[in-house]
């Protein structure tokens, strides 16, 4: 059914309404609850169970090849940069991952490129993108043309 | 029904569609446009939309030009044999050439990047890729697009362009309605950088009911770069060259780091290699020019991946599948297990859950692998997408007409699954190509290009009328009968899209067929579309929601008609493995080394195909 929520952890936050990609997440609203409206639509992508607060998203497997019996469950804590993961397979068989999802504070080296010194015109003028050629090759290498790498463009049959 | 109209007005970049493509155009255009107005119209959340959403686990076009690992050319030849010689090798070469840039700043953005111990440079997956922890991939690059932007509107799915009536063909902006509220939205702009989805779900997928949502591409890539590009008038390339994936059976769990890193292998169901059994045959069809296992060995030329689908098909066919991928040696290193693992984790979780639901632990048991259906999009192994304008100093006349990712209709540019003929891009190549885009369109209007643009009412209104038909047309026909969804008058979009994938599954060469068509199917298949187009008119909408599901039906109905229009063009088999035209079995070079290029003409519908030259990147000496 790809994701469902528990009944008794589900607060009707939104969360999962916000986040999911395909729109599936709704608030039902006899329980005033998160639900998935259409399964055949999910991708199992687990963004809204890791956007939710109160761990009330699980996964069951796509009913049409996945048996009952099985877990995949994830932490992941933006605070600490981690996602941990824990696979239950259906004859018990646990196994545990843990993984960086940034090296940095959050956003903190996003350059906020409205206040960054604006172009030249020789800079528009040339095929440069922003922050090259500095960051091409993070040396003093320029930009590759065909004419530096002795190319031509040639109509025709090559291999 | 009353739906509230809102007008941004003023917009210089509207970028449509916030994948990596998106968010690329968005963060690079404040560089060149400081002053200019940067809107984003994004269908779901920018945090996690588009096909990285779930997060990736290897960045598959980085060149390594600092450590001397390749140059831009050497990508655009890999490029060239895998897609059996055509591709636009000035877009490529541009990208390539621009996309270690891209690389760098996601590092220094906090992306994590997996690296080589001794040496300190990046850890290679194989000659193109590189090894990350991309869980929040998405989520990083959401932030340098959001810090940009001037406005995101999330939950707005974009069903058209505006068109600018003082002058002909030039772009005006995009409409479209709030998910959630329902609101009418309507961006007048100068320039428009489309960066939407790719193609899903047009093919019949293997897997039925619940499963159908456990797709290669990302279920909500909808079609839409396509959709929006050629309902606009856009000339459009290779659209033709749909995509089968090899993957690992069901979950459709990526294979590329376990061929490259993890050195697993594939043999068929009585433990023997199979692939090279196929080729002498193979070798017939294509030309030892595609297909040399000899010097394939000796010079790491890669064989192309069609070829290698179509020996796994044939295999099956044989009757000796299924065929598995050898997991259990490398498997029994703990390192390799947890990459295994954790290779899913970080991009397709689906398949760690369905080996947990059927005990499958690769160290134990070697998992099958099958062919997917087929998929239609430009930034994976395949080149499907808009005929756009490549860079002033790289590209012959034929490819040049003044701004860099420019599609034929003026003001509107593409990135991602919306060019054509550059495949390979992935998600740091779609990245760069929409940086491209947005210097580019900042010239055009620096240029003064996008003076002077007339949006009349009555474009918007008849807009707002058409994009809440299937609403309108649901509330007048659905007290004719009891209950359900089975009525005379109407069909609601996921009826429409069962039809759609059946069609296109048994006249254009889906998987119940094992990839084959040819004309009579193919024109059969055409009639089929046009009826259904005439059904679509029809279609009802029972809520906002379904009215997202019906707007993506008709974008996934326009991509399907141009993919047959194209496949019916190209009279040969150019890609066995993606598809065979049963009645031209051959690879025909002496005709078809072409790129095919279409046009549907919005007024009356009719498509033009034309065979644009295929140019190639010559060294000396060559």
């Amino acid at each position: 059914m790809p994701t469902f929520v528990y009944m008794t952890r589900c607060d009707g936050c939104g969360h999962c309404v916000d986040i999911c990609p395909s729109d599936i997440m709704h608030i039902d609203k006899t329980t005033r609850r998160a639900y998935n409206i259409e399964p055949s639509m999910c991708w199992e992508c687990y963004s809204c169970v890791k956007a939710c607060p109160q761990n009330a998203i699980d996964v069951r497997g796509y009913a049409d090849f996945a048996p009952l019996g099985h877990s995949v469950r994830v932490d992941r804590d933006e605070q600490k940069g981690t996602i941990a993961w824990r696979i239950k397979f259906r004859d018990g068989t646990e196994k545990n991952f843990l993984s960086p999802i940034t090296t940095k504070p959050w956003g903190r080296d996003i350059p906020q490129l409205a206040e960054a010194p604006g172009p030249s015109q020789e800079m528009r003028d040339s095929q440069l993108l922003y922050s090259e050629p500095n960051y091409l090759r993070m040396d003093d290498g320029d930009l590759h043309t065909l004419e530096s790498n002795g190319l031509t463009m040639k109509k025709g049959v090559y291999y | 029904m009353a739906h509230k109209t809102i007008v941004e007005d003023g917009i210089d970049i509207l970028v449509v569609g916030a994948g990596l493509g998106g968010t690329g155009a968005a963060f690079e255009a404040r560089y060149w446009g400081q002053d200019k107005k940067i809107v984003i119209a994004e269908k779901a959340n920018i945090d996690r939309s588009g096909a990285v959403a779930q997060g990736l686990y290897a960045i598959n076009c980085y060149m390594g030009t600092r450590w001397g690992e390749n140059n831009p050319e050497d990508h655009v030849r890999y490029a060239r044999i895998d897609l059996m010689g055509l591709v636009r090798e000035d877009l490529l070469f541009d990208m390539a050439r621009h996309v270690d840039s891209t690389v760098h700043q996601f590092e220094e953005w906090g992306l994590p990047i997996m690296k080589d111990p001794e040496t300190g440079q990046y850890l290679r997956e194989g000659r193109w890729q590189i090894m990350i922890h991309g869980e929040s991939y998405k989520p990083i690059v959401a932030e340098a697009a959001k810090k940009s932007a001037d406005e995101v509107f999330n939950r707005i799915c974009v069903t058209h362009l505006l068109m600018d009536e003082s002058k002909e063909n030039r772009v005006a902006g995009a409409v479209g309605f709030n998910v959630r509220t329902g609101n009418y939205h309507v961006f007048k702009s100068k320039t428009v950088i489309c960066s939407a989805g790719g193609a899903s779900n047009i093919f019949k997928p293997r897997s039925v009911g619940e499963g159908s949502g456990r797709t290669w591409y990302a279920p909500w890539s909808s079609a839409s770069a396509y959709g929006l590009l050629i309902d606009a008038g856009a000339k459009m390339t290779q659209m033709e060259n749909r995509i089968v994936l090899a993957r690992f059976k069901d979950g459709y769990g990526p294979v590329g780091a376990y061929f490259l890193h993890l050195k697993t292998y594939t043999q068929n169901g009585v433990g023997e290699e199979y692939e090279s059994k196929w080729f002498p045959e193979l070798q017939k069809m294509v030309g030892k020019e595609y297909l040399d296992p000899e010097a394939s060995h000796l010079t790491h030329r890669p064989i192309p991946t069609c070829l290698r689908n179509h020996a796994m098909i044939s295999e099956m066919n044989a009757g000796r599948g299924p065929i598995h991928m050898v997991t259990m040696h490398s498997f029994q290193d703990p390192h390799l297990e947890e990459v295994g693992w954790e290779n899913f984790l970080g991009m397709t979780i689906g398949q760690a859950v369905l080996w947990a639901s059927t005990d499958v632990d690769p160290k134990n048991e070697n998992p099958e692998l099958t062919t997917s259906e087929p998929y239609v999009m430009g930034s994976h192994a395949t080149g499907s997408g808009a005929w756009c304008s490549g860079p002033e100093d790289v590209s012959p006349d034929e490819y040049f007409w003044g701004y860099n990712r420019m599609t034929t209709v003026e003001g509107l540019f593409g990135a991602g699954d919306a060019v054509g003929g550059t495949p390979h891009a992935f998600s740091s190549g779609s990245f760069t190509e929409g940086r491209l885009a947005a210097k580019a369109a900042c010239q055009y209007i620096d240029d003064g290009k996008g003076e002077g643009i007339v949006v009349s009412e009555a474009q918007i209104e008849g807009r707002k009328e058409e994009i809440y038909k299937p609403l309108e047309h649901y509330r007048i026909y659905r007290n004719e009968i009891v209950a359900g969804d089975v009525n005379p008058h109407y069909i609601n979009p996921k009826q429409g899209l069962d039809r759609l994938q059946k069609l296109m599954d048994e006249y254009c060469g889906g998987v119940t067929v094992s990839y084959m068509t040819n004309e009579k199917l193919l024109n059969i298949g055409l009639k089929k579309l046009k009826i259904m187009e005439e059904d679509l008119e029809s279609l009802a909408a029972e809520d906002i929601h379904e009215l997202l599901r019906a707007w993506e039906l008709k974008h996934r109905h326009r991509a399907a008609e141009c993919v047959t229009q194209h496949t019916l063009f190209r009279k040969e088999t150019r890609w066995p493995g993606y598809y065979y035209r049963g009645d031209h079995m051959k690879v025909d070079d002496e005709n078809w080394h072409v790129l095919t290029v279409s046009r549907r003409d919005p007024e009356s519908g009719k498509y033009t195909m034309e065979k644009a030259p295929c140019y190639h990147l010559v060294g000396e000496g060559e």
